[in-house]
């Protein structure tokens, strides 16, 4: 199955021709109001919105652990689903070897995943 | 010359297709409120144009014409990069999507992964703008809103594995022939009635868990905490106006139809009719296939005007001790059951 650098440019220039097309689209529409809307800027109406009175402090504050948490925890697992996938397009050539050696792969994250949510990690009150 | 002219094929290709696909987003997003309007008793647009059909591009006039604030506390560049990459990316995910027999742009055989690979750099543009915008509200709305949507992208991901192990190729026509050509109405030795084989049938479980986890990693009703008005006023959006914001939108109704496109490719048989008879077969496959995605879509529209939201902790509880288990458990299921039965492609 292997390719010649033509082919695989066959492949993914349309590819990128499609992705350059779409940028364009969304960068004139990005564009168009700074070109033809009236523009009356002034302090009040540049700064940052807080229900009326002025911010207390900066913006960019401490935040709740717990979302570093499901940050790490999506890292994991998105990474389990990418081994996955080659696994499940040769799943017909690996045969019963190809699924319990699998099986030993996700039973060991399983057993990751219940410490994760007998520690709490889950939890959000 | 050859390529050039290639070029210019693929260049035109490329624009008719992001042409007709946001004229579609201009009308889903009318029958979106026609819809939602309807099931409150309400009229809904039916000013602008006849029953209020020109809705949508006086809405796109008007942002145009708006005054773009930039606040003065922003990083201006990235607070202007991200409604751009939100867009872009949401629409780029299309360059793969087989609307009829051969009509990708794009054939690539790593169709599944690209959108699965575009889908998650979504969350940039959130977290980009949340950020950049140097301010509180879209600060906590952008680490809500990434959360929510890296939260479901895993179990989306397991559920593309159940099928791919149904299908053995990541290649989007590949998984749409696959339910033509295999399945229950074979087995029952009718093999014209089509809409049996599609694998919405055989993984039902998967059918719901991929249409709820789409809901919530597009930022749908019940699942729209980052906008949650009562409490973040707009989460990650607060500070954006005129075209911007409109990018965000945009980008978020993309994604919506990207994901009615995929349940239609990966669950209800891509272009395919429902029944291989005529008068069905006359009907062009990209007709199928805008029919089952209004559907996917109508059923989307449907469960905004009916569901109240969900609070955030049973967001992620649903997302992470439900949804990840189940579709995990799945993924185990459809192995063994192809491998013992001996199914596997």
């Amino acid at each position: 199955m292997t390719q010649t650098l033509p082919n695989l440019l066959n492949d993914y220039l349309p590819l990128g021709i499609f992705i350059a097309v779409s940028g364009v689209i969304g960068l004139a529409l990005l564009i168009a109001p700074f070109a033809v809307a009236f523009k009356s800027p002034d302090p009040e109406k540049l700064s940052a919105y807080e229900c009326g009175f002025n911010a207390f402090d900066d913006a960019r504050m401490k935040f709740d652990v717990r979302f570093y948490l499901v940050a790490i925890l999506f890292i994991i697992f998105d990474l389990e689903v990418a081994f996955l996938f080659p696994w499940a397009v040769a799943y017909g050539d690996l045969g019963w070897a190809g699924f319990w050696s699998m099986m030993v792969f996700l039973g060991v994250l399983t057993i990751g995943f219940v410490y994760e949510w007998k520690k709490g990690a889950l939890e959000w009150d | 010359m050859d390529l050039l002219i290639n070029l210019a094929i693929i260049l035109g290709k490329s624009l008719l297709l992001l042409v007709a696909l946001l004229v579609m987003i201009a009308y889903l997003l009318y029958a979106d409120r026609k819809i939602w309007a309807a099931v409150q008793l309400r009229r809904g647009p039916n000013v602008v144009g006849p029953w209020g059909l020109l809705q949508s591009f006086a809405d796109l006039l008007k942002f145009v014409l708006k005054e773009p604030v930039i606040p003065a506390g922003a990083n201006k560049g990235l607070f202007l990069l991200a409604p751009l990459i939100t867009c872009t990316l949401a629409l780029s995910a299309w360059a793969v999507i087989p609307v009829s027999a051969g009509w990708a742009i794009a054939e690539i055989n790593v169709g599944i992964l690209y959108i699965f690979a575009i889908s998650s750099l979504g969350v940039y543009g959130v977290i980009i703008g949340g950020w950049a915008s140097n301010s509180k509200y879209p600060f906590l709305g952008a680490l809500r809103s990434a959360a929510q949507m890296v939260s479901y992208e895993v179990s989306i991901g397991f559920v593309i594995i159940t099928v791919l192990l149904c299908v053995g190729s990541l290649n989007l026509t590949a998984i749409v022939t696959a339910q033509e050509t295999r399945g229950l109405a074979h087995m029952i030795g009718l093999p014209w009635l089509t809409f049996l084989n599609w694998f919405w049938l055989p993984l039902f479980p998967m059918f719901v868990v991929f249409f709820i986890s789409a809901l919530a990693e597009t930022n749908r009703p019940p699942f729209d905490l980052p906008e949650a008005e009562s409490e973040l006023v707009a989460g990650y959006m607060v500070e954006y106006a005129s075209t911007p914001y409109l990018l965000f939108m945009l980008g978020e109704y993309v994604a919506i139809v990207t994901m009615c496109a995929l349940t239609t490719i990966l669950f209800l048989g891509g272009w395919t009719a429902p029944i291989a008879l005529p008068p069905f077969t006359w009907v062009p496959g990209v007709v199928w296939f805008v029919l089952k995605l209004c559907f996917v879509f109508f059923m989307f529209a449907m469960v905004k005007a009916f569901v109240p939201r969900y609070r955030y902790d049973q967001l992620m509880r649903l997302g992470w001790k439900v949804f990840l288990p189940i579709s995990l458990a799945c993924v185990v299921i459809v192995a063994a059951v192809l491998q013992v039965m001996g199914w596997v492609p």
